[in-house]
């Protein structure tokens, strides 16, 4: 006999159905009823400080466990609250499943206290959205939510239940698997790559003397990191990791060039512009990446795979276009090159292209000078150590400007899933909150945020989540009391015009303020006084620890390409400029 | 409306897209949104429930100056309510579209509409001392026709569907049709 249980103990009941563990949220009106019976349930309930943190803590979650993190807060300004994650969510194919609270069925349309268009605002920054419209709904939105952003190229969904739903019985069911994918016609990601496709891959990477494989966050979202390990060596070919790619092939691997892009280093920003064929697994193209579309990699043949058809021919045309799974097409690919191999082709000479890059590489190490006595820090030397001193596995969260691209340049990526970054939206305010969900997916691991202190005043609140929730991280502020990247363009474009960059040397004090967050604050000045204090929070495990490194503000972030302009006009570090010429 | 008329003459730059879709609420809204988030550009649009229960058939015209037409339909159908796309060749689909006016037709000059209306084989369906509403139903060209000439006499209100189209009874039609349903893994180049 079915059981008639009301629309929230159905809503809890699914999620525990999902296996979700965790849940970040932030309860208020019309959300209420869910958060009754949530007392009963297994789910842990992460009570944040703002729903942006319940988001973007969902996200960091996500990031390190592979698990779609779960957000659930009320409507209105609550769920408007969530839009900025959600959108995050999407450029960077996070699963993700928000919650959110609705005004009654009767109300909607009626602009009802703290009603908002959920799902109209939504739509545009979810994989999908769904306004459940009755209570028996309910469990089918949830199984539909959680297998649309897990499956296919992963994103956030958001299912928006209106309270009368919550409170209304229903006779409770959970649908089948078939069930579902009935209920989704329209929904059928192609997980397999087409075996002539993969066949002409393996022929091109074959007859290939330049490749370089370009591999991005796909390789992560696939867990594909042990598949393209054995590509990449199968084929002795070097490997470009981009920012949202980082750990997903290891940065002490010698075939290894780290990340390309605006901010890459000139090795992997060159390789790709010179190679003869881009193998492409898992990324997108990004304007990041490719600066300027129409002189990039101007001689390169293109192995395009993505589970996404749409990102086939968005930006570049691909000559060998694979819609898949990462993971399984380079298995593939993999299996191919060695029938080839046993069938007696011989690959290609790459090297003579080997010792070119190899060369470059030892000629454009990523490089800084170190800081005069009693001047300001220099941040990549803070970053520097911070990576001599991590213990194995940390996990690394940032925020996003200067301080981000440090990280992504000085810290060595080993692991997979030890990197959690904004890539896409770019969002300042990202790596506490993501670290401390990332804290809560693996609470074994040390997990460090590397924020400047632009992002740190956007979200720092969230360290009293933190605290009071017993997930401890550790923030490595960069304060240079600039938004720094702001100020970098400035410098090189604007005429050195600082026009409202610069956030005040003086306040707040960052040391009071994690304090009186429950945190231990450390300041830090000079260079003798970093490796010390980075230990001493290493040391501490049962609260969060914030150390301010002051650091120059006049510090650029090199390589850079500007804007708009070709991947061939790198501007070097100033002390590499001299050697510029080797690499045309 | 005279850019419309501009545009109606042309068939080279546009496309219509026959768009199956699960009847759902907002489902207009997701691909009216996606159409404008992406930059894309409709031209016209229209939208009934189809032939199995559940499910809309929108018929859109889209110019594809800008955007090339794969990645329109490519990104058309990640909306997970979107089942299948249909590219429609006008040379080898039917369309239809109906257009109804409220146009002058004075006493000297009623006799010419309604003439007007009689050669196009359109209706008269409403009648006022010195106006009269006017409907056609037929192919979107011979409409743009239509609306030259009655413009002549003084279109007061003019309102056209956009229109809807079918593949021809023919076999390549046919084929067309269900080839062009994304099945995403045809290696075709995107």
């Amino acid at each position: 006999m079915a059981e008639r249980i009301t629309g929230a103990e159905a809503l809890i009941r699914a999620l525990e159905h999902e296996d979700v563990e965790l849940i970040f949220g932030y309860p208020g009106g019309c959300i209420l009823p869910a958060y009754d019976p949530l007392m009963d349930s297994s789910i842990r309930h992460i009570l944040v400080r703002h729903e942006q943190g319940a988001g973007h803590m969902a996200e960091g979650y996500a990031h390190v466990s592979g698990k779609p993190g779960v957000a659930m807060v009320t409507s209105g300004p609550a769920a408007t609250n969530l839009v900025t994650p959600l959108m995050d969510a999407y450029m960077d194919s996070v699963p993700m499943v928000a919650i959110t609270g609705q005004v009654a069925t009767n109300a909607i349309g009626t602009d009802a206290f703290q009603e908002c268009d959920t799902v109209g605002i939504t739509r545009s920054c979810t994989k999908h959205n769904e306004l459940v419209m009755s209570a028996d709904d309910i469990p089918m939105a949830v199984r539909q939510a959680f297998h649309i952003a897990t499956t296919g190229r992963p994103g956030p969904t958001l299912i928006d239940v209106p309270k009368d739903c919550l409170q209304n019985e229903m006779e409770w069911y959970w649908p089948t698997d078939q069930e579902v994918l009935d209920s989704l016609p329209g929904y059928r990601p192609n997980v397999k790559g087409h075996p002539r496709m993969i066949k002409e891959a393996a022929r091109v990477i074959m007859g290939s003397e330049r490749p370089i494989i370009y591999a991005g966050g796909g390789i992560l979202k696939s867990r594909a990191a042990e598949a393209l390990r054995e590509l990449a060596e199968l084929i002795d070919s070097y490997v470009v990791t981009t920012l949202m790619a980082r750990g997903a092939f290891p940065d002490n691997h010698p075939l290894c060039l780290g990340m390309p892009g605006m901010h890459g280093n000139a090795t992997a920003v060159t390789a790709m512009q010179k190679a003869d064929l881009l193998i492409t697994l898992g990324a997108r193209f990004d304007d990041r990446i490719t600066g300027k579309v129409d002189a990039f990699a101007p001689e390169a043949k293109i192995i395009h795979v993505d589970i996404d058809p749409a990102e086939q021919g968005k930006v570049r045309r691909p000559d060998v276009p694979i819609v898949g799974d990462a993971k399984y097409v380079i298995e593939e690919i993999i299996s191919e090159i060695k029938a080839m191999i046993a069938a007696g082709t011989v690959q290609a000479d790459t090297s003579a292209w080997k010792s070119k890059v190899s060369g470059w590489r030892e000629q454009f190490p990523m490089t800084y000078e170190q800081s005069e006595p009693g001047a300001a820090l220099k941040p990549q030397y803070c970053i520097e150590e911070l990576n001599r001193l991590a213990k194995p596995h940390t996990i690394v969260a940032s925020g996003v400007g200067q301080h981000q691209m440090y990280t992504s340049q000085f810290f060595e990526f080993d692991e997979p899933y030890t990197w959690v970054n904004s890539g896409g939206l770019g969002t300042m305010g990202f790596s506490i909150p993501a670290a401390i969900g990332a804290k809560a997916a693996k609470p074994e691991c040390d997990v460090w945020a590397v924020d400047g202190d632009g992002c740190f005043q956007m979200t720092a609140q969230e360290l009293v989540t933190s605290t009071v929730e017993g997930l401890p991280i550790k923030v490595a502020l960069l304060n240079n009391s600039y938004l720094g990247m702001v100020r970098q363009w400035q410098e090189m474009f604007y005429d050195e015009r600082y026009s409202e960059v610069y956030l005040n040397a003086k306040v707040p004090d960052f040391v009071m303020w994690a304090e009186s967050m429950g945190c231990v604050g450390i300041l830090v000045e000079s260079p003798e006084e970093v490796g010390p204090a980075i230990e001493k929070a290493n040391s501490i495990t049962d609260r969060s620890v914030v150390i301010e490194f002051r650091t120059d503000a006049s510090e650029l972030v090199f390589p850079m390409v500007p804007a708009g302009a070709s991947n061939d006009e790198l501007i070097l570090h100033p002390t590499q400029q001299d050697r510029a010429e080797a690499l045309k | 409306m005279t850019t419309i008329n501009q545009y109606g003459g042309q068939t080279l730059n546009h496309h219509i897209l026959s768009v199956l879709v699960q009847n759902r609420p907002g489902v207009l809204a997701r691909v009216a949104g996606l159409f404008a988030r992406r930059g894309y550009n409709i031209f016209s649009l229209a939208v009934a429930p189809a032939e199995d229960e559940g499910m809309s058939r929108i018929t859109i015209v889209v110019d594809v100056e800008s955007t090339p037409l794969e990645q329109i339909t490519k990104q058309l159908f990640k909306l997970i309510d979107v089942v299948k796309i249909s590219e429609l060749d006008p040379r080898r689909s039917v369309e239809r579209e109906l257009l109804i006016a409220t146009v002058k037709a004075p006493d000297e000059q009623r006799a010419k509409v309604v003439e007007l209306v009689n050669i196009f084989e359109g209706k008269i369906i409403a009648v006022a001392e010195s106006v009269l509403t006017v409907s056609l139903e037929g192919h979107p060209d011979k409409l743009d026709d239509f609306e030259d000439l009655l413009d002549g006499y003084g279109i007061v209100e003019l309102q056209r569907t956009g229109r809807v189209a079918l593949p021809k009874l023919d076999r390549g039609a046919r084929l067309r049709a269900v080839n062009q349903t994304p099945t995403p893994n045809t290696g075709k180049a995107g």
